[in-house]
């Protein structure tokens, strides 16, 4: 076989050394952590050893524990995100089309945006109860306000002179919606979505934290109780886990339905 | 072609001014043209004189103006399909694939919109980009993009203006005989506009002469070389020096000039 002719261009480095590198700073955390631990260094009750987390995860997982809790987490965050998102959605395309709707739509949302999520988080429970009501609404609100703003920017940052074209081609005020507001604000629509998911999680913990028996968020409260902080760490650790899944999911949906940009690769 | 056909497009003194809060400009000044069907008509003229002004009250996409537009005995009213419109700059919708950028709000999957697209892909010499994405074409590539979508629709007048200003000198005159051999292909009335002498004589039937402040048709050359033309002929050199001379000639002094100084 030839070899390649190197000069001028960039070796693009191979997977091996893409996650080598990747891992160098978490390894050497891990392993001084586990030493520290192991050594005496620090309190192992504050800081359980990464072995021990680890031991603590397999025993939540046989027992069957986690599975109850991930899954009564998983589905909250998703019917709270479904919801937030998809009123976030329609609210966005509505104020974003509309100036009327803008007008009188717009100072209200901003109002209600700037309430804080743990202000209002007893409010919800006294009106909802601490059934699910409570805290898949908590979850929307949050969910509600990324895809909102931006939606309405992507909406606004529209050329103009596409616009023109949609003119000049006769476009229905349907289609000027369909084949040109929408595939222009897609971009910071899918932006939207990854910031939503982001604070569905976090609206996610709050509600758990606040009022609950059960989920994630309940079972590391319910630990912290007890000092069982290998749990904790369990907890924290698995929606750091579950947080990057579906980071990459939406990465994936957007290298899909954004493959006609080309943007700077670094 | 014939001088008893009947004029499809009638420009008839219209006038437009521009107000801004520092004032008014006179952008069109009592502009009058008849254009019959089939004719390839250039605007030249340089920059100010109003020529792409002009252009979009045909298009319909200015509507503020004093005057008539009629196409074919009805005065224009708002863009429509009837007028194709080619921009200066393609204006492609970069998330469509060159196909779907053609057919813009139609449907591939109709096959009569399927057959005019491929169609028109060959005539604009696209054969192979047909999936393409805008960002992967060439400037001029991109603009035969956006000619072949002006032209689906079949209009009865195709306004272009200064479509091929932004591209280099020689894709410039591949997309001058492309253009002609699409207009010898649909016999589309052509309207473009251009501050390009030399492409001007090379494509028109009727060059007209336009000047600034306030915008207003200065002559109307009649240019009956036959086509296919070539520049370097002595012909084609006469015909510039022709134009050249009209922009040369002195204007009659007007006193209202000097009264208000």
């Amino acid at each position: 076989m030839a070899k390649p002719i190197e000069s001028g261009v960039r070796r693009e480095p191979n997977r091996a050394t893409i996650v080598a590198l990747g891992s160098i700073l978490p390894v050497l955390l891990l392993g001084g952590w586990q030493l520290a631990g192991d050594m005496g260094w620090i309190s192992t009750l504050l800081f359980p050893t990464p072995l021990t987390i680890a031991e603590t995860f397999v025993r939540l997982v046989s027992g069957g524990e986690l599975w109850m809790h991930l899954r009564i987490s998983f589905v909250r965050a998703a019917l709270g995100f479904a919801l937030g998102t998809g009123l976030g959605l329609f609210f966005g395309l509505l104020v974003g089309l509309f100036r009327r709707a803008e007008r009188s739509l717009d100072p209200s949302i901003q109002m209600i945006r700037m309430i804080p999520h743990l202000a209002v988080a007893p409010l919800f429970v006294l009106w909802f109860g601490i059934g699910e009501e409570s805290k898949v609404l908590l979850i929307a609100k949050g969910a509600f306000f990324p895809l909102y703003i931006n939606t309405f920017l992507g909406i606004r940052g529209a050329d103009n002179k596409l616009f023109e074209v949609a003119r000049v081609l006769g476009f229905s005020r349907a289609k000027q919606v369909m084949r040109l507001v929408i595939p222009s604000a897609l971009p910071n629509i899918l932006l939207g979505v990854r910031l939503s998911l982001g604070v569905a999680w976090l609206g996610l913990v709050v509600a758990e934290l606040i009022a609950s028996t059960s989920g994630i968020g309940y079972m590391m409260s319910d630990a912290r109780q007890f000092n069982k902080t290998p749990v904790v760490f369990v907890g924290i650790i698995l929606f750091a886990l579950v947080g990057v899944l579906v980071d990459v999911f939406v990465r994936l949906l957007e290298r899909r339905l954004l493959h006609w940009r080309e943007g700077y690769k670094g | 072609m014939s001088q008893s056909r009947a004029d499809q497009l009638d420009i008839r003194h219209v006038s437009k001014t521009f107000i801004t809060q520092k004032g008014s400009v006179h952008a069109l000044d009592d502009v009058s043209l008849r254009v019959r069907e089939g004719e390839f008509i250039t605007l030249i003229g340089p920059s100010g004189c109003g020529k792409s002004t002009l252009l979009k009250i045909v298009a319909g996409l200015d509507d503020s103006y004093e005057g008539d537009v009629l196409l074919e005995g009805r005065r224009v009213a708002g863009p429509g399909i009837d007028k194709g419109f080619v921009f200066q700059e393609p204006r492609l919708f970069p998330w469509l694939t060159v196909e779907r950028n053609i057919a813009a709000d139609l449907s591939l999957r109709d096959p009569g919109v399927r057959k005019r697209v491929d169609e028109l892909i060959e005539l604009v010499r696209l054969q192979g980009f047909a999936k393409a994405y805008p960002r992967e074409l060439s400037g001029g590539m991109a603009q035969r993009v956006a000619i072949a979508r002006a032209l689906l629709r079949s209009p009865k007048v195709l306004l272009l203006d200064e479509p091929f200003g932004a591209l280099d000198a020689f894709t410039r005159a591949h997309m001058q005989e492309v253009l002609l051999d699409v207009w010898q292909t649909n016999r589309t009335t052509m309207l473009f506009v251009t501050h390009d002498i030399d492409e001007a004589v090379f494509l028109a039937n009727r060059i007209v002469i336009m000047r600034p402040r306030p915008g207003s048709i200065r002559g109307v050359i009649v240019n009956d070389l036959p086509y296919p033309r070539k520049k370097a002929s002595s012909a084609f050199q006469e015909m510039r020096f022709r134009v050249l001379s009209e922009f040369e000639k002195p204007e009659e002094p007007v006193a209202a000039d000097w009264a208000g100084l």
